[in-house]
């Protein structure tokens, strides 16, 4: 049976789904202190994606690789806990700042440590920036295809890989040779919850910046069970070159944030009249509203 | 996100009684697995911490995955298709998350790929699930059947059967028959030994058999030919792989329609002996029994939160005479007891857990060393608490689960009786409680010997009252101590008539008694450690205190020669 190796890229984001008043700071930009921190929603999508491949193929390895500050060691025990194999966590102060050209470089170099890899999944887009460029500028720099808005993998058979993409107004599928890039789509299945005792196997987990401020019993814990540390990857580990990290390396210029707030400028009332429905139908319809 | 425990504080609270340090250290043999199973806890709080995080893993998939299917996995139902049972879309959906979890098999051995969680948590999971879809908390919660196995199989029996629950192995309890049903020593189903092909064939019809298609079955049969009593009652064990059942019906239910009842006929049907002949009935059935009545009192209780969440949000949305119905005192007294009565049923559920969880664990350990003296006392003392607590706990429990269930449609008012709100499936579906695995009226049965026998009192007296308690509580417990002698002298006018069926007229009013004052303790007890619950604890001791008023007043009342103006 073919041990596929499967990455899948996942960001710790604010979770800007439930925004209190307190979401923006009054230089407009995102209070990252009043937000919990979350996994990426559609991120879950593309790990759940790689979990179904590793249910058909129990030999393949699923590892999950994010980008961020220390306490995005979170996102690798969260994707433990659902089944992923391991987990890398590059971080270094020297990354702080990066737009998607600086992270798709970080995270291209880190992918390459783990080569070959078959299947690089990522989640369409984070909530926070929208941008959805991560994966496609991450596939063009390993110099792989890739598929994007994937709802679901049909089959992987002789180094060709078929997916079904959601696209505005149908499904399409495709097929693409592997290694391949995917980026998911909210639209395929929901990540399984965590397994019992894989979270009571991993809530030890630390990476190396949390061990730091533990305990000597912790730490021994660790020594004991190798499988409980999480690797961290610096600039260093990944041979990147300084002038395409952080700030340095990201071209994109934030010019000003607006905070907008949607209001309403004219009501009408209706009544529950078939006159009135019908107008309003009609109404919608021709401004594309409907139909 | 939603979830199911982490809105509920009084989980947590329970999870942490201080009785729980002997539960877990008892249930992890001395945190002695922790070298061998890279998932088992270091130590108490890690155990702890195991429970916490795990619960939470069950609160998320009832809050966002088993609750939103709940309407239409009722209105679906499951079907009959070619001899076998398909669950309704949402059912299976739901069953294969709790798996893919690791949620079957919750207090297996880890050496069976179970979690070895004590009763405790997993009756909370228990709960929760129930809150979320009554009916399908039956097809989950049969994972009991394990545990009968685990208890009293065989060796063989034990590896070829356990391993499979935590792949997501349904089962059932296969023991009523058209002609036993609260009387099970009548059971007719028949097992005979075929020696040429080495195995006990099953034959003969059960009838209401939840999940009777379900890949493991524990069948209660007679083997002893010419007997007529529970003493020539066996169980056995039926693998579904034998096809050698005949689903006669899927029964059409007022609730709990997510579950499937069916009535079955074996046909020369395979199945193993679990333990030895004879003991079906007398010591396996009856601790079966008692697992899936703590079972049922956690569904009661879990029916319970539902309801009267439902009832306090659409009361404090509807508005009628210019404000919301919940200002008036008719509609928050009621929201109030509906509250009271649940913290009262989910302390005592909790504490009934916690024997349970003693005796057994004393139980698995005698299997593989000789227990000390005192290990072998607290070991009876136990079993005998949890005797008298399970029957008291699921009679109260499921009677107030219908309460509750009827108050918060109630509160609906006219919405409540139309198809448009939860609150009428979870009425029907709490229906069921005060029936199933032994009706009310039998729990009295088994629950009056804690009366006679002096246990509860003994209980009360020797280790509730002398509890530490908060001083502004003082005089909640002096009505309770009042309602201890007030409980004594009844019990005492009672056995004095020396008539047995004087006893059994008297006996729900005496074991209601007893559960309030218990009650009333426990809530007295939680105030120690959070003064969140002196709110519960002085409404439900006030009203505790005048119901029971009102069964002394009736008992003390009546005569022997009363019972005949009552008589058929």
């Amino acid at each position: 049976m073919k041990k596929f190796n499967i990455v899948v890229l996942a960001k710790q984001v604010p979770d800007t789904r439930n925004v209190g008043k307190d979401a923006m700071k009054a230089d407009g930009t995102v209070n990252r202190g009043a937000l919990p921190a979350i996994f990426n929603p559609e991120d879950l999508h593309a790990l759940e994606q790689a979990l179904r491949i590793k249910d058909k193929y129990p030999d393949a390895i699923v590892t999950i690789m994010t980008m961020g500050p220390a306490r995005a060691a979170e996102i690798i025990r969260e994707g433990l806990y659902r089944g992923a194999d391991r987990g890398y966590l590059l971080t270094d102060r020297k990354f702080a700042g990066s737009d998607t050209l600086a992270t798709s470089y970080v995270l291209a170099l880190g992918i390459k440590q783990l080569f070959p890899v078959d299947i690089v999944i990522a989640g369409r887009q984070a909530i926070d920036g929208d941008t959805a460029q991560v994966g496609p500028q991450v596939a063009d720099k390993l110099n792989l295809p890739q598929v994007t808005y994937a709802e679901e993998v049909l089959s992987m058979e002789k180094g060709k890989i078929i997916v079904k993409r959601r696209l505005e107004r149908g499904v399409e599928t495709v097929e693409a040779p592997m290694p391949v890039v995917l980026t998911v789509h909210s639209s395929a299945p929901a990540c399984r919850s965590r397994n019992a005792r894989l979270l009571m196997k991993y809530k030890h987990a630390k990476s190396v910046s949390e061990l730091q401020e533990m305990s000597e019993d912790y730490i021994q814990l660790q020594k004991d069970r190798p499988y409980l540390l999480i690797e961290e990857w610096g600039a260093s580990n990944i041979s990147a070159d300084t002038e395409n990290l952080g700030l340095s390396g990201s071209p994109t210029k934030v010019r000003k944030i607006e905070n907008v707030v949607f209001k309403a400028k004219e009501s009408k009332v209706l009544s529950s009249d078939d006159e009135d429905i019908n107008g309003l139908i009609k109404e919608l319809i021709e401004n594309h509203t409907i139909g | 996100m939603a979830n199911f425990y982490r809105d509920n504080n009084d989980l947590k609270f329970h999870l942490h009684h201080p009785l729980m340090k002997k539960v877990v250290s008892l249930k992890e043999k001395d945190f002695s697995e922790s070298s061998e199973f890279d998932y088992a806890p270091l130590d108490f709080e890690d155990a702890v911490d195991n429970y916490d995080k795990v619960l939470e893993i069950v609160g998320d998939i009832c809050a966002n995955i088993i609750a939103p299917n709940a309407e239409s996995v009722d209105s679906e139902g499951p079907q009959l298709i070619k001899n076998e049972v398909k669950y309704a879309r949402g059912t299976a959906e739901n069953h294969e998350a709790l798996t893919k979890a690791g949620l079957i098999g919750m207090s297996l051995p880890r050496k069976y790929n179970g979690l070895n969680f004590p009763m405790v948590p997993y009756v909370m999971a228990a709960e929760l699930v129930s809150r979320a879809d009554a009916g399908f908390a039956n097809i989950w919660g049969l994972q009991d059947c394990a545990e009968t196995i685990h208890e009293f199989g065989s060796d063989e029996l034990k590896e070829e059967f356990l391993p499979r629950f935590n792949k997501g192995a349904t089962a059932a309890m296969d023991l009523t028959e058209p002609d036993a049903g609260s009387d099970l020593q009548a059971v007719q189903l028949k097992a005979t030994y075929d020696s040429n092909r080495g195995t006990w064939l099953l034959n003969g019809v059960k009838r209401f058999i939840t999940n009777g298609d379900a890949d493991i079955s524990l069948v209660l049969a007679r083997s002893e030919e010419g007997t007529l009593d529970g003493r020539g009652l066996s169980l056995f064990v039926y693998d579904r792989k034998h096809k050698s059942v005949i689903i006669r019906r899927i029964e059409n239910k007022l609730g709990i329609k997510g579950s499937p009842t069916c009535e079955l006929v074996f046909r020369d049907a395979p199945a193993k002996l679990v333990g030895e002949r004879k003991f079906g009935l007398i010591k396996y059935v009856m601790s079966l029994m008692n697992s899936a009545r703590l079972g049922v009192a956690a569904q009661s209780v879990g029916i319970a939160e539902a309801a009267f969440r439902e009832a306090e949000k659409y009361a404090a949305e509807r508005i009628q005479f210019g404000k919301p119905v919940i200002e008036f005192p008719a509609v928050y007294e009621m929201l109030r007891n509906m509250k009271v009565k649940i913290q009262a049923h989910r302390s005592l559920l909790y504490e009934t857990s916690r024997f349970v969880d003693i005796y057994k664990s004393y139980n698995h350990l005698s299997e593989e060393r000789k227990l000390e003296k005192e290990e072998r006392n607290e070991m009876k003392k136990y079993q005998r608490l949890a005797d008298v607590y399970t029957p008291l706990l699921k009679l109260t429990a499921s009677e107030y689960s219908n309460q509750v269930a009827y108050d918060a449609l109630q509160v609906h008012g006219g919405a409540g009786f139309m198809k448009d709100f939860p609150i009428e499936r979870i009425y029907r579906d709490a229906r069921i409680t005060s029936i199933y695995e032994g009706t009310s009226q039998l729990q009295v049965v088994a629950a009056i010997r804690g009366v006679t026998s002096g246990l509860y009192l003994e209980h009360i007296r020797g280790v509730y009252e002398k509890m530490k308690i908060r001083p502004d509580m003082e005089y909640l417990h002096s009505m309770l101590v009042g309602m201890t002698s007030e409980y004594e002298k009844c019990v005492q006018s009672v056995l004095d008539v020396k008539e047995n069926e004087y006893t059994d007229f008297h006996a729900r009013r005496l074991v209601e008694m007893a559960g309030n004052i218990i009650m009333g303790y426990l809530l007295l007890e939680d105030t120690v450690r959070d003064e969140h619950y002196g709110h519960s604890a002085g409404i439900f001791i006030r009203k505790a205190y005048s119901e029971n008023r009102e069964r002394a007043e009736f008992i003390n009342n009546f005569e022997l020669k009363d019972l005949g103006i009552f008589k058929y």
